[in-house]
């Protein structure tokens, strides 16, 4: 099933996605404010809005500084890289039927190879900047995103084992009688908590952590470069909870509205959830993370996926 | 694990809280008659000026941001010839307000005060004196003070009594 406007699905779904990154921007401030008793970004525009285009062209504005010890190509490309593969991802995303880039028949393989991908953005930008902090910046990252990866692709694959296909267009079609998260729910806690570690969001904000390593690997970046880094945050984010939407929550599907629209709600539902974490957790130590994703999660994925396969087994 | 859920439930229960935010410039907050501000420099009911520029405000002043040179008037009262403080020093302590001994300098619940250049937060005395008597509105130094001025003795001005002879001992 592919769309029958190519390029009009290309086009929406591109600036859809780029649009609700940048308002995320506002939306992460004015929930957080929400949420600490305070009001946040309310003075540009009805009720902030405009708050982003503000900021966009602020950072515009800003001198764009190259270190001179930095490692020049690398460090122009490095922020590319996330937000290049972070929008590839989108491509294989089913909003609704008929809107979709391309309906790949490895569609969940493809979009966690490229959030695999996406660790090389980490580590070069660690690594060009040429910068300690930097430096210990990236090195968490790819420690981090490496291990929290690994059972991020298991605990999927109980959906895997359920739909009987990798294409998430037949996932969510899957979910016709019952949604994902019921029978698979000790995958959806697995998958919420590598997503979370995955677009290094607080809690699992440690190759940034601010207490620790002045920036982490975007500490010598400025300008629109540290603003790539953002969107390509952002995007992750949009990209975790319609990926939860997709896999755990049937996607679409849902009664009365349009099925465009339900896919928005339940993105949004999971993105307000995850700036709700944000906002309520403290970042874990960089051994406890790592221990807890070998020690804890990994084991639980894979228990997850043989009680899956038995089950499966045994109902054919 | 379920402590990091009831984190997590406690702070969306504040979805429904008031918010602590005062909306500055559109409602001002309560400030107290006692709020230290802006100082200014305060007038006798009868319009003459307190200070007697006596320097303790320079004095107490921890940052040494008032500046002021004493001058006499015909009648051999003293005030300031000028008197200038720096608001750009100031740390609106109010310890010049304690070392008043005239009720003279106060602080009031004012702190509007930004300006685009540093030299414009240097007030001057026409800056500073306001036409009134500010937090101590019957008190007039020059009626209780006892000091002579020029065609008056001691004991001499209205609602004074003459001075008490200290070396004898009639009543």
């Amino acid at each position: 099933m592919t769309s029958p406007y190519p390029m009009l699905s290309i086009l929406g779904i591109l600036t859809v996605a780029l649009t609700t990154a940048a308002g995320l921007i506002w939306l992460e401030r004015r929930l957080l404010a929400l949420w600490q008793d305070r009001y946040g970004p309310n003075r540009v525009g009805p009720f902030g809005l405009l708050q982003v285009v503000a900021d966009g062209v602020k950072i515009f504005m800003k001198e764009d500084w190259i270190p001179p010890f930095a490692d020049k190509s690398v460090f122009i490309l490095a922020p590319a890289i996330i937000v290049l593969t972070v929008l590839m991802s989108f491509a294989v995303l089913p909003v609704a039927p008929g809107i979709i880039i391309s309906d790949l028949n490895i569609g969940l393989l493809f979009v966690l190879a490229m959030s695999s991908l996406g660790v090389y953005s980490v580590v070069l930008a660690g690594w060009s900047s040429n910068n300690k902090y930097s430096l210990l910046g990236g090195l968490r990252a790819a420690a981090q995103m490496l291990s929290y990866e690994v059972f991020m692709g298991i605990a999927l694959m109980g959906i895997v084992l359920l739909a009987g296909s990798f294409s998430l267009t037949a996932i969510v079609e899957a979910q016709r009688k019952i949604w994902f998260v019921i029978p698979q729910f000790l995958g959806f806690v697995l998958f919420v908590i590598a997503g979370l570690a995955e677009t290094r969001r607080t809690p699992f904000d440690i190759p940034e952590a601010e207490s620790e390593l002045v920036a982490g690997y975007h500490s010598e970046y400025s300008g629109m470069k540290f603003g790539m880094f953002f969107v390509g945050e952002y995007l992750g984010l949009t990209l975790i909870s319609a990926l939860i939407t997709v896999l755990f929550f049937g996607g679409w599907l849902g009664p009365v509205l349009p099925p465009v629209l339900w896919f928005l709600l339940k993105t949004f539902f999971f993105i307000s959830f995850f700036i709700l974490v944000r906002a309520s957790l403290p970042r874990p130590r960089f051994d406890q993370l790592m221990s807890w994703g070998w020690k804890v999660m990994l084991p639980l994925a894979l228990v997850n996926l043989v009680v899956t396969g038995a089950v499966v087994l045994a109902w054919s | 694990m379920l402590s990091i859920l009831k984190g997590i439930w406690y702070v969306f229960l504040h979805t429904f809280q008031k918010r602590v935010t005062v909306q500055y410039p559109d409602e001002k907050p309560y400030l107290a008659p006692r709020y230290r501000g802006r100082i200014i420099l305060a007038r006798d009911p009868d319009g003459g000026e307190r200070c007697v520029a006596c320097n303790l405000c320079a004095v107490a002043c921890p940052v040494s941001c008032i500046a002021l040179q004493a001058t006499e008037d015909e009648h051999g009262r003293r005030y300031p010839e000028f008197f200038r403080i720096n608001f750009s020093r100031c740390i609106f302590c109010g310890f010049c307000e304690e070392a008043c001994p005239t009720y003279a300098i106060q602080l009031t619940p004012d702190f509007e005060m930004a300006e685009f250049h540093r030299q414009n937060l240097v007030y001057e005395k026409e800056d500073l004196l306001i036409n009134g008597p500010g937090k101590y509105p019957g008190y007039n130094f020059w009626h209780i003070a006892g000091v002579q001025i020029g065609g008056k003795d001691k004991g001499q001005a209205a609602h004074e009594a003459a001075p008490v002879d200290v070396h004898s001992l009639l009543p």
